[in-house]
C-alpha cells in the first residue's frame, strides 16, 4: 500500500497552510503520516486534527529548533527506515529544501525541489527557467523526496483526529551551529508573501511611494511584494522582493503595479494563476504575461481599484 | 585560514534557456557567465581576508588563501578566471566527461571530495545557481563533510576560528555562530561584488588554475553523471505563452475596469 510521509511545517507554534497542502498531495498517493520535529511537538499535534492526515509521528527535542536542518533530516531518515513510505513531501521553503537536501544524502534517495504538482505515480511537475518551461520528472532511486511550492493545491480537510505516536530519534549532534538570538519578524497584519492567495507588488513606478500598493493589498487581504528595483532603492524591505534573486510566489492573483516585468521579476511570479498589470508604458514586457493590463498611472488606477474592491466587499 | 568558494558557470541570466531532448539544460549557443549569486560569495571571501590581512589585501602576504572551486566543462575555466581576476588566489576545476548530467547529489559529492582533499576551514557558496535554482548544495556539503552549516547569511564575520553570521528567515532575524570547519552561503544583499580591475585581470592570467579529473578527485564514473542521477526528466515542454490578455488604456475608469475583471474571475 502506497503511503506518503509529510514533514509538518510551522512558524511560531502554528502549523502552516503549506502543511495542509502537503497532506492533500499525500492523499493522492495513499495514507498520510505527518511527522512533527519540534521542541514542542505536543502543541503542534492537535492542530493536525482537521487536516487530511491518517497518522502523526512526533519527534520532540530542542535540537529541532530554528534552522537545525541536520537534526530534522536525521529524524526523517530514521522514520523512513521504519515506515518505508513511497514518498516524503516537504514544503519548498529555504529551510524545507535544506532539510530535503540533507535527507537525500542521508537516505541515499533522489530529490525533486519546487514541484507545483505531483500525481499518484509520483511524477512531479516543475516550472523552470522563469516559468518558460514545464518539466515532468520522477525520482529513480531510494525514497522519492519532493519539495512542493506553496499554493500549488487547494487543501482538503481530514475526517477525524489521526492516531499519534512518539518516535525517539537517535541524534548524533551534527548541527554544530549555535543560534545566539532570534528577533521575531515584525508581523504586519498582512499574510506571508509566499503563502498569500493574492500578492500586490510595486516597482520602479511607485517612485518610492508604496501607500497605494499597500492600500490595494489591504482591501484584497493580500501580501505586498516588490521588484528588485524597489528593494535596491531601499523603498521596501528585501524580504519582500519577488523575482529570480528574491522569493518565488504562485498566488491565485498577482497584481504588478509600476513593474516593467524584466525576466528576473517574471521568474518569481509567472506561475501565478491570474496576473494583472498596471504600467504607464504600453510597451512594458509585463503586459505580455498579464491577463488584464491597464496602461495608466498607478497613482490614479490603484486608488480607484481599492475603492471599487472595498465597495464590492462592503 | 583556508577559504574555498564554490562557484558554477551558468547561462547568462538574460539569455533564453531551453531544455534539450535529453532533458538537460541546453548550454550550447548560450553565453555562459559566473553565476551572479556566486559573485557575492567571492566578494565575501575577499572581504573576510582583507579585514585581517596585514597588507589590507587578499593574496600573498595576507596570511590566508582563497581557492575557488567549480565542476563543469572545460569552458567553466572562464568563470574561474573571473573569480581569479577579482582577487582569489587559485582555482580548481573538476572536469570530466563522466560528470555530464550530474544532479545536485553528485555535484555535492564531487565538491565535498575536493574540499576534503584541500583541508579547508571555511567554505562559502552563493545561495543558488540561477539555472537550476535548487538551493540545496550548501546544505548537502555540510551534510557530507559534517561541517557546521550557516546558510543564507546577510552578514558574516570571522574571529579566530569562529564564524558569526546574521540572517533573515521566516522565524525572524537570527544571529548564529559556529567553529571551523563551516559551510556558509551568502545572500545577495551581503555586499556589492567588485569589478575586476585591469591589474587584477592581468594578474589572474598567472594564477594557478588546476584542472582535475574525476580519478584525481578520488571518485569513479559510476558515482556521478547522468547514470547516477537519482531523478530523471520524463519530458520538458515550453509552457504555452500566456495569451496576452486584455489591455486597456486608462480613460479615467481603468481602476473600475480592473475591479470588474477581478469580479468576473471571482477573485473578489
Amino acid at each position: 500500500m502506497s503511503s506518503a510521509l509529510i514533514l509538518v511545517d510551522s512558524i511560531a507554534g502554528k502549523v502552516t497552510k503549506a502543511t495542509a497542502e502537503l497532506a492533500t498531495f499525500g492523499k493522492r498517493i495513499g495514507s498520510v503520516t505527518a511527522v512533527i520535529c519540534s521542541s514542542d511537538a505536543a502543541a503542534l499535534s492537535p492542530q493536525l486534527a482537521s487536516l487530511a492526515v491518517d497518522k502523526v509521528i512526533t519527534c520532540t527535542g530542542v535540537e529541532f529548533e530554528k534552522f537545525s536542518t541536520g537534526a530534522t533530516a536525521t529524524a526523517l531518515a530514521q522514520v523512513i527506515a521504519k515506515e518505508s513510505p513511497s514518498v516524503v513531501l516537504i514544503a519548498s521553503t529555504a529551510r524545507g529544501k535544506e532539510i530535503a537536501g540533507r535527507l537525500a544524502v542521508q537516505s541515499d534517495s533522489g530529490l525533486i525541489t519546487d514541484a507545483i504538482d505531483l500525481d499518484a505515480e509520483l511524477i512531479a511537475t516543475q516550472s523552470v527557467f522563469g516559468g518558460s518551461t514545464t518539466v515532468h520528472s520522477t525520482v529513480t532511486h531510494g525514497t522519492s523526496i519532493v519539495t512542493i511550492r506553496g499554493n500549488s493545491i487547494e487543501a482538503i480537510a481530514g475526517s477525524g483526529a489521526p492516531a499519534s505516536e512518539e518516535f525517539a530519534v537517535n541524534y548524533d549532534g551534527r548541527d554544530k551551529a549555535q543560534v545566539l538570538s532570534v528577533s521575531p519578524a515584525v508581523k504586519g497584519g498582512r499574510p506571508e508573501l509566499t503563502e498569500a492567495a493574492i500578492v500586490v507588488s510595486g516597482g520602479k513606478g511607485t517612485d518610492g511611494n508604496f501607500a497605494p500598493v499597500e492600500a490595494l493589498a489591504d482591501s484584497l487581504g493580500a501580501a505586498v511584494g516588490a521588484s528588485r528595483a524597489a528593494t535596491d532603492a531601499g523603498w521596501y524591505p528585501h524580504s519582500h522582493q519577488v523575482g529570480q534573486t528574491g522569493k518565488t510566489v504562485s498566488p491565485q492573483l498577482y497584481v504588478a503595479a509600476g513593474i516593467s516585468g524584466a525576466i528576473q521579476h517574471r521568474a518569481g511570479m509567472q506561475t501565478s494563476k491570474t496576473i494583472v498589470a498596471i504600467n504607464k508604458d504600453p510597451e512594458a514586457p509585463i503586459f505580455d504575461v498579464a491577463d488584464f493590463g491597464v496602461v495608466g498611472d498607478l497613482f490614479t488606477v490603484l486608488p480607484q481599484a481599492t475603492q471599487g474592491v472595498t465597495a464590492k466587499k462592503a | 585560514m583556508k577559504i574555498a568558494v564554490c562557484v558554477k558557470q551558468v547561462p547568462d541570466s538574460w539569455a533564453e534557456k531551453k531544455m534539450s531532448a535529453d532533458g538537460r539544460l541546453d548550454r550550447a549557443g548560450v553565453d555562459a557567465v559566473l553565476n551572479d549569486l556566486d559573485e557575492y560569495a567571492v566578494e565575501a571571501a575577499l572581504k573576510l581576508v582583507e579585514v585581517s590581512s596585514p597588507t589590507g589585501e587578499a593574496g600573498e602576504g595576507s596570511g590566508h588563501t582563497i581557492t575557488v572551486i567549480s565542476m563543469g566543462p572545460e569552458r567553466a575555466s572562464e568563470a574561474l578566471r573571473k573569480a581569479l581576476s577579482m582577487g582569489v588566489d587559485d582555482a580548481i576545476l573538476v572536469s570530466d566527461e563522466a560528470l555530464a548530467g550530474s544532479d545536485a547529489l553528485a555535484t555535492s559529492k564531487v565538491l565535498a571530495e575536493v574540499i576534503r582533499n584541500g583541508g579547508f576551514d571555511l567554505v562559502i557558496c552563493g545561495t543558488e545557481s540561477t539555472d537550476a535554482r535548487m538551493s540545496v548544495v550548501p546544505a548537502m556539503l555540510a551534510e557530507r563533510l559534517n561541517f557546521a552549516q550557516l546558510t543564507f547569511a546577510g552578514s558574516v564575520a570571522v574571529s579566530g576560528s569562529t564564524v558569526s553570521i546574521s540572517r533573515q528567515t521566516e522565524f525572524g532575524v537570527e544571529e548564529m555562530k559556529a567553529d571551523f570547519p563551516v559551510v556558509v552561503s551568502v545572500v545577495e544583499k551581503i555586499n556589492e561584488p567588485r569589478y575586476p580591475s585591469f591589474k587584477g585581470i592581468m594578474a589572474s592570467k598567472k594564477k594557478p588554475l588546476v584542472t582535475q579529473s574525476l580519478a584525481e578527485v578520488g571518485l569513479t564514473a559510476s558515482e556521478v553523471g547522468s547514470s547516477a542521477a537519482w531523478s530523471s526528466v520524463k519530458d520538458a515542454l515550453p509552457r504555452p505563452a500566456r495569451g496576452a490578455g486584455i489591455k486597456v488604456v486608462d480613460d479615467g475608469t481603468g481602476g473600475d475596469q480592473l475591479v470588474s475583471f477581478l469580479a468576473e474571475r471571482k477573485l473578489i
